[in-house]
């Protein structure tokens, strides 16, 4: 049992550990440009490479980059009845829909406000999601880079158009085309064709036609595994079908979704080595992938032990219990309520919770998913976020809170880095010397950055939440009221901030085909919010740690000294670990008491 | 050879003036007598009431948050008192949290005033001592002769000023003639002479008249000498914020706003827990929740901003001034003494600081014909009337009697000649001097170079000690060794200084091969020979563009520009006036070992501020402990499940919170003036140090603090 329990969790981590260390000095090869090119590719980057960029030039190409980005989402989706591969005829969409949707793959987050086997044709499929796939974690990816050779004093950042071709060409392509023949060989479609119209075994199962026939099946297919690989790969988690990784399409085996959670982990934990390689600073570096790693652990064990170790409290006997709350109508102030008791229903949860798991991966392995889906950012799902056990949903959330546990490509070691500097300024100047971090003096103008990158976040899930939460946009959203349905906004929110993706699901916020006649009400709202929390939450913390790390870089590195603060020790760790917790966790704790920990502590049915 | 023999004697020469100017003086420590005199502590109420003024309160926005906060809470409080609706919690409450709010920002005012206070009164009594001299004024009117205190002299008074007196206060001569001793302003030991009338009239305070008597017209105000504005500036500097400061206070900021968006949010978070709460126990009207109560709220606020090290900042930085000042060292910015933490290389003076003061004969080493003893009574033949520390220690390494024949004539020593000596009757004349010097001398009279006298003086050299040639006649009798001795348990202090982190660089005139030898037994890591001001410039400049923060110590103009340069330089006060305008940081007992006190001022600084920031941000934990539950648990009652203190009841739960957030400011004021200890441990063993001290306590500490309070109020009955 116990090892039916950990044995995925574990080997996953080693697996991708022991992936991590050669691929990190491969990308570092190829990110400080010491490769060779073929001869028609050293032809092309030599005209790509119009010149050595400075931070802003570089921030600028990145977000002008972007914006055609956008622009050419939106023709995409707009166009979507008009082009090919469409024999389903499927319509256009919503105004509001494609808005949120071209946001959410350009940012990396993938927050689906639709259902990619419903609503989009296999041109949408492979021309607006499989595009963005690729470049939307190719944009993390050189941003880190840039940071790096800005943190090394570098003449220049680099250029980011070359950046992004050495990305995609050396590293997403190969590993992508190699994850993708894997996913084939599992039983994943890959083709051009929309549909199968198939009989049902059971007569009738889908319902008759008007003239009495049995309706045939329709199943949908296109080319999966190519779109399964890099939605994995580059941490984008928007999946081809709606139900994302649980369907057996997009994740056919327990083997197959071992290399599908595995996918994900590689590249953000190469990451944070890559760092290390590129800064010759390894030591440092595997003392960040520690505290990364002790965190991901955390964040494991707290899902697998509350999920698949506990039963589900929707399905146990729970007392009869009698509680106080204030009432100031009432008299003395307080007014006693009494809930009664329920019996539990007679079922087996030897194997813990089991609602809303897919059983062929094994038991834990919804559970595990959801720490890492989250941790890594990446925000694919293959079991029901919204029926883990309520205290086990904590987990996820506070994987997006953190944001930087091994994070998405780049931007996590990118969010990463800001906790350190503010750890190092407020903690570090305990070795009795103004904080520096690689030598470089951490002054006022190095600080206001970290801290505005910092605070967009909370302030991009709270005041979001908030305003939800006490309006009737949320209040007729949630399918479940009370804490439960705080929470799925409150996780709808994290995960469009956190750039994740992944849903609670449970609220209603699809809009889908602009004629829908039966769209949620409030689902306009969700989708202009969520889009523009997705994109100030993308670029903010893109474009200040630059600039961050051009000034610092700037500066004249002391050289360090036996009263310097060391970066490269378990101390160290301790500081940086703390930082994240205290800061980077507690201030989420008012709310998470509203919504899952309110859950798990409430009688039941309570909320949900 | 040819040159650096030529320097070893001009550094002889240097150090002849300065051990004939400087006495050793005692170290003068103006202490206050406590911390906490009463008359410090009642100016500081006053100050922290009249702080209150929003545009003063405001130069701090921690605390300037707090103070709108508890002036919110005011209103609420007088709502309340005009309403007979039911309320959810009694008035007392919100009165006692509204006054606890006001007591936050008072007690953050106090710390600032008091430090303010103590530094004002450091910077006085200093001021105090320094004018502390006795003048003799002629009085106006009746022309009598009377006793005043320098500080009561006006511009226009008389004085006199005879053999022996110190002049009061800067001024002209206006009758007589007199040598005046400015060593203490100049470093120059040698008098110069000062009279009525021409370009030589000007005298300064605090210098001696060592001969005649002068009448003086004082010219200065009182309270206008160099030093007085110098103690003027770093009582300016005390509201100075350092770059280091303005960082803190900007992420502080950055805190407060990131908790006011954590707190907004609670207010709808909260009320669409109560509206679902209401429908699902189907209780008729409105749940409230002091989830939805503003002051709880504000109180919320109060505990999570950074209040602690928001109050005690600016005390911390006036109390690094506060500690310099005491040390007697005064600094012209705050800024000095915060890079004095960062200081990676020290530059210190070999003479006086390394080793004593001067060379001391050791032995004597024979050549050719000579025996060592004929050698050593030579060497103390020619040294007989040397009056500088060299050739007595030669006259008392000899060990014998000598006394110069009565028509002996005595040739002192001259930058030409680079020799002293005596000449005897009958022609014969004894040399000691530089060896190149002396080979002059004897080649000069005829004579031959002995084998063997250069490798003998290379020899010597190369040992790091200085060789002098013995020229008897025409013939080189042999060489006198000339050994600087380290000062006591120099090892041991530089061993201190280099888990410190800090380089120390020896900078002596002597050569390359001496400087090695003597750098290796003090245990300095690196050294500058034959060291010119240029040379320091230059090295300094390269550390600099190297990253490295350079400190230096100086004495003399030629140290100015070097002085300039560096980032921490701290000026002896018996310095040239040069070299202290380019200073930063005058040391009044002018001790050259006092660069290290000053780093550790700096490093205490840089410490004191980062402990208490970590320590108040780790308070936040307990904290929301405290906090979270009670404010919901009024309609979510199972959140008490979180509440893992235990506390009495929600505004029990609160309020303790906040007392806890309040006192936890005076608790601390004693640290925030004196300083988290710094102790040379390397930073890594310090950062854990203090992350388990500041870090883990900070964890710690208000759960067992709320938790207290909570049950003091419940024994009290202060609570229901």
């Amino acid at each position: 049992m116990f090892l039916q329990t950990w044995f995925l969790p574990f080997a996953l981590l080693v697996t991708a550990t022991m992936v991590a260390i050669p691929l990190s000095g491969y990308m570092a090869w190829i990110m400080d440009g010491k490769y060779r090119p073929v001869p028609v590719f050293g032809w092309f980057e030599k005209r790509l490479n119009f010149g050595d960029q400075n931070w802003k030039q570089y921030t600028v190409s990145l977000l002008v980059f972007n914006t055609l980005l956008f622009i050419y989402g939106f023709i995409i989706l707009s166009l979507q009845p008009r082009m090919p591969l469409n024999p389903r005829h499927l319509g256009m969409l919503a105004p509001t829909t494609i808005f949120h949707s071209v946001i959410s793959f350009m940012t990396n987050t993938d927050l689906q406000h639709y259902s990619g086997d419903v609503n989009f044709s296999n041109f949408s499929q492979i021309f607006f999601c499989i595009t963005m796939l690729f470049l939307s974690a190719a944009v993390g990816l050189s941003a880190l880079t840039a940071i790096i050779r800005a943190l090394r004093s570098d003449k220049s950042v680099g250029n980011y158009f070359l950046d992004m071709w050495r990305v995609l060409v050396y590293m997403f392509v190969p590993t992508a085309f190699l994850f993708g023949l894997l996913f084939l060989q599992q039983g994943s479609p890959m083709t051009y064709k929309s549909d199968y119209q198939v009989a049902t075994l059971e007569p009738a199962a889908m319902g008759t036609t008007p003239d009495g026939q049995p309706k045939l099946q329709t199943i949908v297919v296109g080319p999966v595994a190519a779109f399964e690989s890099m939605k994995m790969l580059g941490t984008n988690g928007g999946g081809f079908y709606g139900m994302n990784s649980a369907h057996p399409f997009e994740n056919p085996t327990a083997f197959s979704n071992f290399f599908n959670t595995l996918a994900m982990m590689i590249f953000p934990f190469s990451l944070v080595l890559m760092y290390g390689r590129m800064l010759r600073k390894k030591r440092h570096a595997w003392v960040i992938f520690s505290v990364m790693m002790v965190l991901m652990i955390g964040t494991i064990v707290w899902a697998v032990h509350f999920d698949t170790q506990k039963p589900n409290p929707g399905l146990t006997a729970h007392l009869a219990r009698t509680y106080q709350v204030l009432d100031a109508s009432a008299p003395g102030g307080k007014r006693t309520v009494s809930v009664p008791a329920v019996a539990g229903l007679p079922v087996d949860q030897h194997w813990g919770n089991l609602e809303g798991k897919e059983l062929r991966f094994g038991t834990p392995a919804g559970a595990t998913f959801a720490a890492v889906t989250v941790d890594v950012t990446c925000g694919a799902v293959n079991a029901e976020h919204d029926s883990l056990n309520p205290i086990a949903a904590l987990s996820p959330m506070v994987g997006m809170w953190l944001n930087c546990i091994y994070g998405g490509k780049g931007v996590g070691m990118i969010n990463l880095l800001l906790f350190l500097i503010i750890g190092i300024f407020i903690a570090g100047q305990m070795v009795g010397r103004t904080p520096e971090y690689l030598g470089k003096k951490i002054d006022a103008r190095v600080v206001k950055l970290a801290i505005i990158a910092l605070l967009v976040h909370p302030l991009m899930i709270l005041m979001p939440t908030g305003l939800f939460a006490g309006t009737s946009w949320g209040l007729k959203a949630e399918t479940n009221p009370g804490a439960h349905g705080f929470s799925q906004m409150l996780y709808q929110f994290s995960s469009a901030s956190a750039n994740n993706g992944s849903a609670f699901d449970g609220l209603a916020v699809d809009y889908g085909f602009n004629n829908n006649s039966s769209a949620p009400p409030t689902a306009r709202q969700w989708d202009i919010a969520a889009g523009l929390v997705m994109l100030f939450s993308r670029y903010l913390p893109i474009v200040a740690p630059i600039a961050m790390a051009a000034f610092l870089g700037m500066k004249k590195s002391s050289p360090f000294s036996a009263g310097t603060l060391r970066d490269d020790t378990m101390t160290f760790g301790f500081l940086l670990f703390g930082t994240i917790v205290i800061i980077g966790a507690l201030l989420f704790l008012p709310a998470a008491a509203l919504g899952p920990v309110a859950e798990h502590f409430g009688p039941i049915p309570f909320g949900g | 050879m040819e040159s650096s023999s030529q320097v070893k004697l001009d550094r002889i020469t240097v150090e002849e003036h300065e051990s004939a100017g400087e006495q050793p003086r005692p170290p003068r420590r103006t202490k206050l007598k406590s911390m906490w005199t009463a008359e410090l502590g009642k100016e500081a109420v006053k100050e922290a009431f009249r702080m209150l003024r929003p545009d003063i309160q405001w130069k701090n926005p921690v605390m300037f948050v707090v103070e709108v906060g508890a002036f919110l809470t005011l209103l609420y409080v007088i709502r309340d008192a005009f309403t007979t609706a039911p309320q959810l919690v009694p008035i007392s409450y919100f009165i006692a949290l509204d006054v606890w709010l006001f007591l936050t920002v008072l007690f953050a005012n106090f710390a600032t005033a008091l430090a303010e206070a103590r530094g004002r009164a450091q910077a006085e009594s200093l001021r105090r001592t320094r004018a502390e001299t006795v003048a003799y004024r002629i009085r106006e009117g009746d022309g009598e002769l009377e006793q005043v205190p320098s500080t009561s002299l006006r511009s226009g008074n008389v004085v006199i000023v005879e053999t022996g007196m110190v002049i009061p206060s800067d001024g002209e001569v206006v009758q007589g003639i007199a040598a005046v001793d400015e060593s203490a302003i100049t470093g120059e030991s040698a008098p110069v002479i000062r009279e009525a009338g021409g370009d030589r009239s000007g005298v300064t305070g605090g210098t001696r008249v060592i001969s005649d008597r002068i009448k003086v017209r004082i010219t200065a105000k009182p309270g206008e000498a160099f030093l007085d504005r110098m103690i003027a500036l770093v009582e300016g500097a005390i509201r100075q914020r350092t770059p280091n400061e303005i960082a803190l206070t900007l992420v502080l900021s950055a805190f407060t706003l990131i908790f006011l968006i954590v707190v907004v949010p609670l207010w709808p978070m909260a009320w669409n827990a109560e509206q679902y709460m209401a429908s699902y126990l189907g209780v008729s009207g409105v749940l409230k929740s002091l989830g939805t109560d503003v002051p709880t709220l504000i109180a919320l606020v109060v505990c999570l901003i950074p209040t602690t090290i928001g109050a005690l900042l600016a005390a911390i930085g006036i109390a690094g001034m506060d500690r310099a000042l005491q040390a007697n060292i005064i600094a012209k910015s705050g800024k000095a003494v915060e890079s004095a933490g960062d200081i990676d290389v020290v530059l210190l003076d070999k003479t006086g600081t390394i080793t004593m003061g001067n060379r001391q004969a050791t032995e004597f080493l024979p050549i050719g014909k000579y025996s060592e003893a004929e050698v050593a009574r030579l060497a103390a033949l020619s040294s007989v009337a040397d009056e500088t520390p060299e050739g007595k220690s030669i006259v008392n390494a000899a060990r014998i009697e000598v006394e110069a024949p009565p028509d002996a004539t005595f040739v002192p020593f001259s930058a030409q000649t680079r020799m002293s000596g005596v000449d005897l009757p009958g022609g014969r004349s004894v040399r000691k001097g530089a060896p190149d010097a002396i080979v002059t001398f004897t080649t000069r009279q005829g004579g031959r170079i002995p084998e063997g006298f250069e490798a003998l003086v290379d020899s010597v050299a190369s040992k790091g000690a200085t060789p002098l040639a013995i020229a008897d006649g025409a013939s080189i009798a042999g060489v006198i060794v000339l050994e600087d001795i380290l000062k006591p348990a120099m090892p041991q202090r530089f061993e201190r200084i280099r888990k410190m982190g800090l380089r120390t660089v020896m900078i002596t005139g002597d050569n390359p091969l001496t400087a090695a030898t003597i750098a290796k037994r003090a245990g300095v890591d690196d050294f500058l020979a034959q060291a010119t001001p240029a040379d320091k410039l230059a090295y300094i400049r390269k550390q600099q563009a190297e990253g490295k923060m350079v400190a230096m110590m100086g004495d003399g103009t030629n140290d100015a520009p070097a002085l300039a340069q560096a980032d921490v330089a701290l000026a002896m006060n018996a310095g040239t006036q040069a070299a202290k305008e380019a200073a930063n940081m005058v040391d009044l007992d002018s001790d050259p070992t006092k660069l290290i006190e000053v780093v550790e001022i700096g490093k205490q600084l840089l410490m004191t501020r980062g402990a208490l920031t970590t320590f108040s941000i780790a308070n936040d934990v307990a904290k929301y402990f405290a906090i979270i539950p009670a404010m919901f648990a009024g309609t979510l009652p199972w959140l008490n499940a979180i509440d893992i203190m235990r506390l009495h009841s929600p505004t029990s739960a609160i309020l303790s919170a906040v007392i806890f957030n309040a006192i936890i400011i005076p608790l601390l004021i004693p640290v925030a003036l004196k300083g988290v200890r710094y102790e040379p441990l390397g930073g890594d063993a310090l950062l854990r140090k203090n992350l388990l001290v500041w870090g883990l306590g900070g964890v710690i500490a208000p759960f067992i603090g709320i938790k207290l309070i909570d049950m003091v109020m419940v024994g009290l009955h202060l609570v229901h």
